[in-house]
C-alpha cells in the first residue's frame, strides 16, 4: 500500500460494467472505510492509462463486443501487467476473467488473447447460456465459508497447471468445464464467473483481497449481519428445487 | 383480399370471436383481464390476424425500455383529437395481447400500440405503422433479454427500409443507434439521465465523449443529431421554435420528456402541439403508477421502477428529506431473477430520507443500503413499514410484481 490510503482501481466502466459488477468495487471500498482505511477509488475509462499504482485492480462483465474492446485496449496499455508486477491484487468476474487468462473467443468467433495474467483459456460453450444462483465450496486453500452468486454466461474456462479453482460448485455450472470447477486463482490473481455482486454475497472475499492488499492477517471485525441473513438466504434458496 | 367495408376475412372474424369469448371467460374466472390468453387463442386460429387487423387503421408503436406504457396513454389521449383511439392500455404489449387489443378497435383510425422491446421488429412488419416512436434503450433483466446493445442493432435491421416516420429520442445513442437506419427520422431532445448504457459507441466502439448535452464518438464522427423537437424545462419546443407549456397530472422529467415525444407523433397526425398537450392532461394514473391511495391513514404515491434508469428517474421525482421512503423490491419471473442491478442505483441520493424496505428480495436491499451507507429498517410487510413511517405522504418505489404485490394489498 502506497502512503495512507488504499488505491482501488475500477477498470473500464464504459465497457465492463454491465451487470451490477460495480458492486465489488462499492463493497471493497465499504469495508475497507470501516476499517478506518483512507480509499481512493479511481474509475479508469477505457480511454485513460491504467495506472500502475494501484493496490487493489478490480474488473467486471460486459456484452461480447466490449469485452474484445477491452481486451485489445489493456494489451496496448500494458500498466495492468506493470501492476500485477509491482504485486498489486486483481478481482475480475466473467468476461474480465476470460480476458485475464491467456484467451477467449470474442464477438467475432475469433480467438482474442487475453492478458495471460490467469493460466485459463477460455472457449465459448454451445449449449444453453449458465443463468441462475450457484453454490459451491471456496478452496480450502484460502479458508473461507460458501460461495454464492449469480451466473449468467456461456463460457467454458479450462485452468492450466499455475492456476487453482477459486471453488468446486455444489449447484451451478462455474467453470462450464463439467467437472465441478468454478473460477480461478494464483497469488494475486482472481477470477470468477459469479455476479450477485459476488462480494456483496461474499463480503469475506473482499477482506481476503485487503488482507493481501494490506499485508495483515486479520481485519477488525465489523458488523455482517445483513450480509449473513443474505447469504443464508441465498444458500437456501439455491438449494431448493427451482 | 376483403373490400374495405369488411376488411376482415370469415376466417379472421372467426378467430377474434373466438379470442374475445375466450378472453370473457379468462375474465369470468377471475384471471385477470383476458386480453392475452383471448389475443393468442386468435392468433392461432388466424396467424396473420394481427396484419389484417391493422391493415385499416393509421398504426402508431411505442416501443422503449422504460415508459412506453404511459406515453402510448398520452400519444392515445392526443390523437383521439384527430379521430378515434384503439390502444393496449394496459400494457398487454407482446403479439396476442397487441392482437386482442386491435380486435376491439374495428371502428377506429387510429391505433396507439406499446410493443415489448424484443418485439418491435416483428409487430413493425405485420403492423405496417405509420409512426414509431422510440423513446430509450438501457439494460434492464439480463439474466433473460440480450444484450442491450443487441437490441438497438435488433432494432435497427427491424427499422431499415421501414415506411414509417420514426420518432427518436435524439438524447440516447442507442436509440439514435437504432433509428438512423430509418428515411424518415424525427429527432426529439427528450433528455435520458441514465447514461451508463452508451459510454461506449454503438457504432464503432469508440468511447463517447459527452460535453453537456452533447455526445459524439471520438472516433467515428457518430454523434448526437440535431433535433427537431426539444423538451426545455416545462416546455416543448417545436421545429417553428414556438415553446408549448406541458401540463401533466403525472409527475417527473420523465413523463415531461415523454410528452415532448408524444407531442411529436401527434404532429405527424396533423394534431398541432398545443391541442396535443392540452389532451395530455387527462392522462392519470396509468396502470396504478403514480397513483395516491389512502391506506392505513396515510397517504401513499405508488412508483414503478424496474431498472437502474428508472429507480434513477424515479428518485429525481420523489418528495424531499424527510419524506419517508418504501422500497420493495421481487424477483418472481416477471422482474428478471437476477438482483445485481440494484448495485447500478445511486442508492446515496436517498440520504435524509427514512428507508423502510420490504418484498422477496429485502435482504439483497439491506445489504446494497448497508453499503451506500444509509439508514434504513427491514420490515415483514407493507402495513408494518407505514405503521413505522414517521408523519408525511409516504413515497413508495416498486419494481414489477413487487408493485402488483403493493396494489392488492392497498385495494387499488
Amino acid at each position: 500500500m502506497s502512503d495512507n490510503s488504499l488505491r482501488l482501481v475500477w477498470i473500464y466502466p464504459d465497457l465492463l460494467s454491465t451487470y451490477g459488477d460495480q458492486g465489488n468495487a462499492l463493497v471493497v471500498e465499504r469495508r475497507a472505510r470501516q476499517r478506518g482505511l483512507d480509499v481512493a477509488r479511481l474509475d479508469v475509462r477505457s480511454d485513460q492509462a491504467i495506472p500502475t499504482s494501484g493496490d487493489i485492480y478490480l474488473i467486471g462483465g460486459g456484452e461480447d463486443r466490449p469485452q474484445r474492446l477491452a481486451a485489445e485496449r489493456l494489451r496496448r496499455d500494458g500498466g495492468l501487467h506493470r501492476a500485477v508486477g509491482n504485486g498489486a491484487i486483481v478481482f475480475s468476474v466473467c468476461a474480465g476473467y476470460q480476458i485475464l487468462g491467456h484467451e477467449f473467443i470474442n464477438d467475432l468467433g475469433q480467438r482474442e488473447p487475453g492478458l495471460g495474467l490467469l493460466d485459463v483459456v477460455s472457449t465459448r460453450g454451445e449449449g444453453e447460456r449458465c443463468v441462475g444462483d450457484v453454490l459451491g465450496d471456496i478452496d480450502p486453500g484460502l479458508g473461507l465459508p460458501p460461495l454464492t452468486g449469480f451466473e449468467n454466461h456461456q463460457g467454458i474456462t479450462r485452468l492450466g497447471p499455475t492456476a487453482r479453482p477459486l471453488a468446486n460448485v455444489q449447484l451451478g455450472k462455474g467453470n462450464g468445464t463439467g467437472d465441478g470447477t468454478e473460477g480461478a486463482y494464483n497469488d494475486t490473481v482472481f477470477g470468477t464467473y459469479m455476479h450477485g455482486p459476488v462480494l456483496a454475497r461474499n463480503p469475506l472475499i473482499a477482506d481476503h483481497l485487503l488482507k493481501l492488499a494490506l499485508d495483515v492477517n486479520a481485519l477488525p471485525p465489523i458488523d455482517d449481519r445483513w450480509y449473513e441473513a443474505l447469504r443464508s438466504e441465498r444458500i437456501t434458496a439455491a438449494q431448493q428445487p427451482a | 383480399m376483403a373490400g374495405n367495408s369488411d376488411p376482415l376475412s370469415p376466417r379472421a372474424k372467426l378467430a377474434v370471436t373466438a379470442g374475445k369469448a375466450v378472453a370473457a371467460a379468462s375474465r369470468a374466472a377471475g384471471r385477470g383481464s383476458g386480453s392475452v390468453i383471448g389475443g393468442r387463442v386468435a392468433l392461432k386460429l388466424d396467424p396473420d390476424l394481427l396484419a389484417r387487423l391493422a391493415q385499416h387503421l393509421d398504426v402508431i408503436l411505442v416501443s422503449a425500455t422504460n415508459g412506453k406504457t404511459t406515453t402510448t396513454r398520452l400519444i392515445a389521449e392526443a390523437l383521439r383529437a384527430a379521430g378515434p383511439v384503439v390502444s393496449n392500455a394496459l400494457g398487454a404489449n407482446m403479439p396476442a395481447g397487441i392482437t386482442s387489443a386491435l380486435a376491439g378497435g374495428s371502428d377506429s383510425r387510429f391505433a396507439v400500440i406499446e410493443v415489448d422491446e424484443k418485439y418491435l421488429s416483428g409487430v413493425a412488419r405485420d403492423t405496417d405503422p405509420k409512426c414509431i416512436a422510440l423513446l430509450n434503450l438501457s439494460r434492464d433483466q439480463l439474466d433473460r433479454a440480450a444484450e442491450t446493445r443487441m437490441m438497438a442493432e435488433h432494432w435497427r435491421e427491424g427499422l431499415a427500409g421501414s415506411k414509417a416516420v420514426v420518432v427518436a429520442n435524439a438524447d440516447d445513442p442507442l436509440v439514435v443507434w437504432a433509428a438512423s437506419s430509418s428515411p424518415n427520422v424525427v429527432w426529439v431532445a427528450a433528455g435520458q439521465m441514465w447514461k451508463d448504457d452508451a459510454w461506449s459507441c454503438p457504432s464503432c466502439g469508440g468511447v463517447m465523449q459527452r460535453p453537456g448535452d452533447d455526445w459524439f464518438c471520438g472516433e467515428c464522427g457518430f454523434r448526437r443529431p440535431t433535433p427537431s423537437w426539444a423538451l426545455s424545462g416545462d416546455h416543448v419546443l417545436d421545429p417553428h421554435g414556438s415553446a408549448w407549456p406541458i401540463h401533466l397530472q403525472l409527475p417527473g422529467r420523465a413523463n415531461k420528456a415523454n410528452a415532448a415525444s408524444s407531442a411529436a407523433v401527434a404532429a405527424v397526425f396533423g394534431v398541432p402541439p398545443q391541442v396535443a398537450l392540452e389532451r395530455m392532461y387527462q392522462v392519470q394514473a396509468v396502470a396504478g403508477r403514480y397513483d395516491v391511495v389512502q391506506f392505513m391513514q396515510r397517504d401513499l404515491r405508488l412508483l414503478l421502477a424496474k431498472n437502474p434508469a428508472g429507480w434513477l428517474e424515479t428518485f429525481s421525482l420523489i418528495d424531499p428529506p424527510p419524506t419517508p421512503v418504501i422500497l420493495s423490491v421481487n424477483a418472481r419471473g416477471a422482474d428478471g431473477t437476477d438482483t445485481s442491478w440494484l448495485w447500478d442505483v445511486d442508492y446515496t441520493r436517498l440520504t435524509g430520507h427514512p428507508i423502510f424496505v420490504l418484498g422477496d428480495r429485502k435482504l439483497d436491499l439491506a445489504v446494497r443500503l448497508e453499503v451506500a451507507n444509509q439508514h434504513f429498517q427491514v420490515c415483514e410487510s407493507l402495513d408494518q413499514a407505514v405503521q413505522m413511517a414517521p408523519p408525511g405522504r409516504i413515497e413508495v418505489i416498486a419494481n414489477y410484481t413487487a408493485f402488483q404485490d403493493l396494489r392488492r394489498r392497498v385495494g387499488n
